[in-house]
């Protein structure tokens, strides 16, 4: 002990925890980080499109409005996806770990289903990226939302497999709790880009 | 050493040989690697910067042709900007921000390791293609439309803004981690308002680069879309536009003026408080004008685009916009000059190069009010004025503070100090040619010589003030060489340091020359602003002695939060960086690269992530 007195040493750290969850944790503001630098990325690609539309005459200039009925069940299974999303973070934040076992198996199927979805989205754009600007900035929004569909199914689909083939510690919730919230943001910034990509050659 | 260094050194240590070399996440070996890189790039794009100096010292000389002078202004610009000044800077955020904060490592090692083999990638990716003489030769900003796929054939453009995408992930990855390290790995006591003036300049400066590099990430993308899978973003006849190229890279590109700026005012508020003896000037104010430049950078893009054509009233708007961010920069510099005034200054080479900044610095400042004017722009712009003013801004303003930062964490990284005398040669060699070889450029600039043009006939009347430049980077590049010489020798010769040779104020001061593979014993506790000078440095304990531990605090008012595990060494990043690489190099090629490249990306990143045994 004498040599920690002569360190000057006055307390101990000891006792803290070991793990945190939620904006206590690390990885959080990692995440917090990323989500900064893609929402700039999306608000820019945004800024694009109505940057060409601004030059152009009329909106599209030369093909009809992509068709709303893929675009609106995307938009509509996106938003019920955040129920069982919240549930499960609720479900990590108390330690739950049966809940998030089938709520992980839950989210990836939803992964799944939207990425379908997705898949006829880019069929009835009714514009290909080569036709002209609009179709490029049309394609550009719907590309940078799906990698973002992409990343998130892929983590959830890890995170699954990694937490049926061991025992779940309190890292794990705070990992569950971190994926949930990055789908929210997945959530969250494709509503502009619905209402730019399916509304805007309607209304702009 | 005592069992606990040794014990706590063991635990943090990199295995020997080439596996700890590639799977090291030490931030110090991370940060000296990138440091030695980006050295080694300032003086290749150095030379070539001599090569093109020599080619314009004469009226008439053919030595270098049009398209070798295109290559060489580009290869100058493109590496100057984005693989030596900005990673530079985050290289000595990398190696300074734990020693400054009492930690043991950065908030997510592997992220740190995976940011400089992506930076490699980088480098690689446009000096690779120089050998196979595949070189950019469109500028550092290569303008839409000369850069798409009417006017580029070839792969000179995408080589250029493939590098890009390597130095903009590079940097997004340590930004985000010198952000996080910043706001949460304070030590207890240290809030935000106790926090190194260099701690609050780097934290700016991330969130800086986070707003700012989506914006050229974006518009390269846009780019190789348009000349790879044929989208119309920069295309006029089908309804694109050109001048968006430019809106896009300037968003991006005059913050990251700043973003190179910003890093270096944090180097002179350390170096002046410890040469001068006091605490530094203006704490307040100093953070307050950070602030103020951060947020001001990010509504003056329009000022590099005058010539375009824009309406009037922007021209207006964009010019008192660009007139306003004087007022927190001069008011750094008064608060810099307050303290050498104020204080007991000692002139070592460090404050020296303050000194040189301050003086430069002003001169570049000014000539850049000059610019943000509209009307006089108009007459400036592309001609030598600006090659003079954006000199004296970024080496003035930035690599001169660097060099001081150079001189003045030497001993703290090596264990030994560089020498005085040599470094006095090195810095009036460097400061004298410097001027020399740029002011006249302001003359030339006036006189109507035009930017980027390869030779010139004798007619014209730019051949004396030319070779006065010339002369002028010759003496410079003497003193860059005697600069680099005596930083070699004096890693066997220099007198040994010491842990605080020069009396310093911050943490970094408090542990052994060179820092211990854990950098520090035990948690500092902090009470003010100096800790080192208030003495008593007390200490926590309590972190694992066995395994890798850091300790979390709140992100305001720095109190002690939690004990969180931290990473060993791990080849993943490497492997992640080898996968991305592929895709980036694969995608010049084929837009099939993006679909099949994205496979063994995502097995890596599977890699990085999965727990390993020990832990669960």
């Amino acid at each position: 002990m004498s040599a920690e007195r002569d360190a000057g040493v006055v307390g101990d750290l000891s006792h803290l925890p070991d793990t945190a969850i939620g904006p206590r944790n690390l990885i959080w503001w990692g995440t917090l980080g990323f989500m900064l630098i893609e929402g700039v990325a999306f608000l820019l690609a945004a800024g694009v499109y109505l940057y060409l539309r601004g030059q152009a005459g009329p909106w599209p200039p030369s093909s009809p409005p992509p068709d709303l009925a893929w675009g609106t069940a995307f938009t509509v299974l996106l938003l019920l996806s955040e129920i069982p999303n919240r549930w499960i973070d609720r479900r990590a934040r108390a330690h739950d770990a049966r809940a998030v076992r089938i709520g992980l198996v839950v989210m990836a199927v939803l992964g799944v289903a939207l990425m379908v979805l997705r898949a006829f989205e880019f069929a009835h754009l009714n514009v290909r990226w080569d036709h002209d600007a609009y179709g490029s900035a049309t394609w550009m929004l719907l590309f940078l939302h799906t990698v973002h569909v992409l990343t998130d199914l892929g983590d959830t689909i890890v995170l699954g497999a990694c937490l049926f083939t061991r025992r779940i510690d309190p890292s794990h919730f705070a990992d569950v709790d971190d994926n949930a919230g990055y789908w929210s943001f997945v959530v969250l910034s494709w509503l502009p880009i619905y209402a730019l990509v399916y509304w805007g050659p309607r209304l702009l | 050493m005592s069992p606990r260094t040794e014990r706590l050194a063991r635990t943090w240590s990199d295995p020997p040989g080439l596996r700890g070399f590639l799977t090291t996440v030490d931030h110090k070996r991370i940060a000296a690697r990138y440091i030695v890189v980006t050295m080694a790039l300032l003086a290749l794009d150095g030379l070539v910067a001599v090569d093109m100096r020599l080619q314009l010292a004469f009226p008439g000389l053919q030595r270098l042709h049009a398209q070798g002078f295109n290559e060489a202004f580009s290869l100058h610009g493109s590496g100057m900007m984005f693989l030596v000044s900005v990673p530079v800077m985050e290289a000595m955020a990398i190696w300074l921000v734990p020693l400054m904060l009492g930690q043991r490592n950065m908030a997510f090692p592997r992220l740190n390791a995976f940011s400089f083999w992506m930076y490699l990638g980088g480098v690689l990716m446009i000096w690779v293609p120089h050998i196979a003489n595949v070189t950019p030769d469109l500028g550092w900003f290569e303008y839409a439309p000369l850069s798409g796929p009417a006017y580029s054939p070839g792969h000179r453009a995408d080589v250029w803004a493939q590098m890009i995408t390597f130095t903009e992930v590079a940097a997004l990855a340590a930004s985000v981690n010198t952000f996080v390290t910043i706001m949460r790995l304070r030590p207890p006591g240290m809030t935000l308002a106790r926090m190194p003036l260099f701690l609050w300049a780097m934290l700016i400066t991330s969130l800086m680069t986070i707003f700012a590099l989506p914006a050229v990430m974006l518009v390269t993308s846009m780019l190789i879309a348009d000349r790879l899978v044929a989208t119309h973003f920069f295309d006029v006849a089908a309804g694109g536009d050109v001048i968006l190229f430019q809106h896009l890279f300037w968003f991006f590109g005059h913050p990251e003026v700043y973003i190179i700026f910003i890093p270096a005012l944090g180097f002179v508020a350390a170096i002046v408080e410890t040469f001068c003896r006091r605490p530094t000037f203006g704490y307040v104010p100093i953070v307050l004008s950070l602030v103020a430049i951060g947020v001001l950078a990010f509504g003056l893009w329009v000022h590099h685009m005058f010539a375009t054509g824009l309406p009037r009233l922007g021209n207006s708007l964009y010019t008192a916009a660009s007139l306003v961010i004087a007022i927190p920069a001069g008011l750094q510099i008064f608060c810099y000059i307050a303290t050498i005034w104020s204080g007991r200054p000692r002139f070592r080479t460090p404050l020296m190069w303050v000194v040189a900044f301050i003086v430069t610095f002003v001169i570049g400042g000014l000539s850049g009010l000059m610019t943000a004017s509209a009307p006089l722009d108009l007459q400036l712009t592309d001609t030598y004025f600006v090659v003079a003013h954006l000199h004296y801004v970024l080496i003035g303003g930035a690599l001169f503070p660097l060099f001081g930062a150079f001189v003045y964490w030497y001993p703290k990284a090596t264990g030994r100090l560089m020498s005085e005398a040599w470094g006095k040669v090195s810095f009036w060699l460097i400061v004298g040619g410097f001027n020399l070889g740029f002011f006249p450029m302001h003359l030339l600039g006036l006189m109507g010589m035009p930017r980027r043009i390869y030779t010139y006939p004798p007619e014209t009347g730019w051949g004396p003030l030319n070779i006065v430049a010339t002369a002028g980077a010759a003496i410079a590049a003497l003193g860059a060489a005697i600069f680099v010489a005596n930083a070699l020798l004096s890693l066997r010769r220099g007198a040994v340091a010491g842990a605080d040779p020069w009396g310093g104020s911050t943490l970094e001061w408090s542990t052994a020359s060179p820092p211990p593979p854990h950098n520090f014993d035990y948690t500092p506790l902090v009470k003010d602003r100096t800790p080192l000078w208030t003495g008593g440095q007390p200490q926590l304990d309590g972190l694992a002695l066995d395994r890798r531990e850091l300790l979390l605090t709140t992100p305001v008012e720095a109190l002690p939060d939690y004990r969180q595990r931290s990473p060993g060494p791990s080849v993943w990043p490497l492997l992640t960086a080898l996968a991305v690489g592929a895709m980036f190099v694969g995608s010049i090629f084929t837009p099939w690269a993006l679909v099949l490249g994205a496979l063994p990306v995502g097995a890596a990143v599977t890699g990085w992530f999965w727990p390993k045994r020990r832990e669960s």
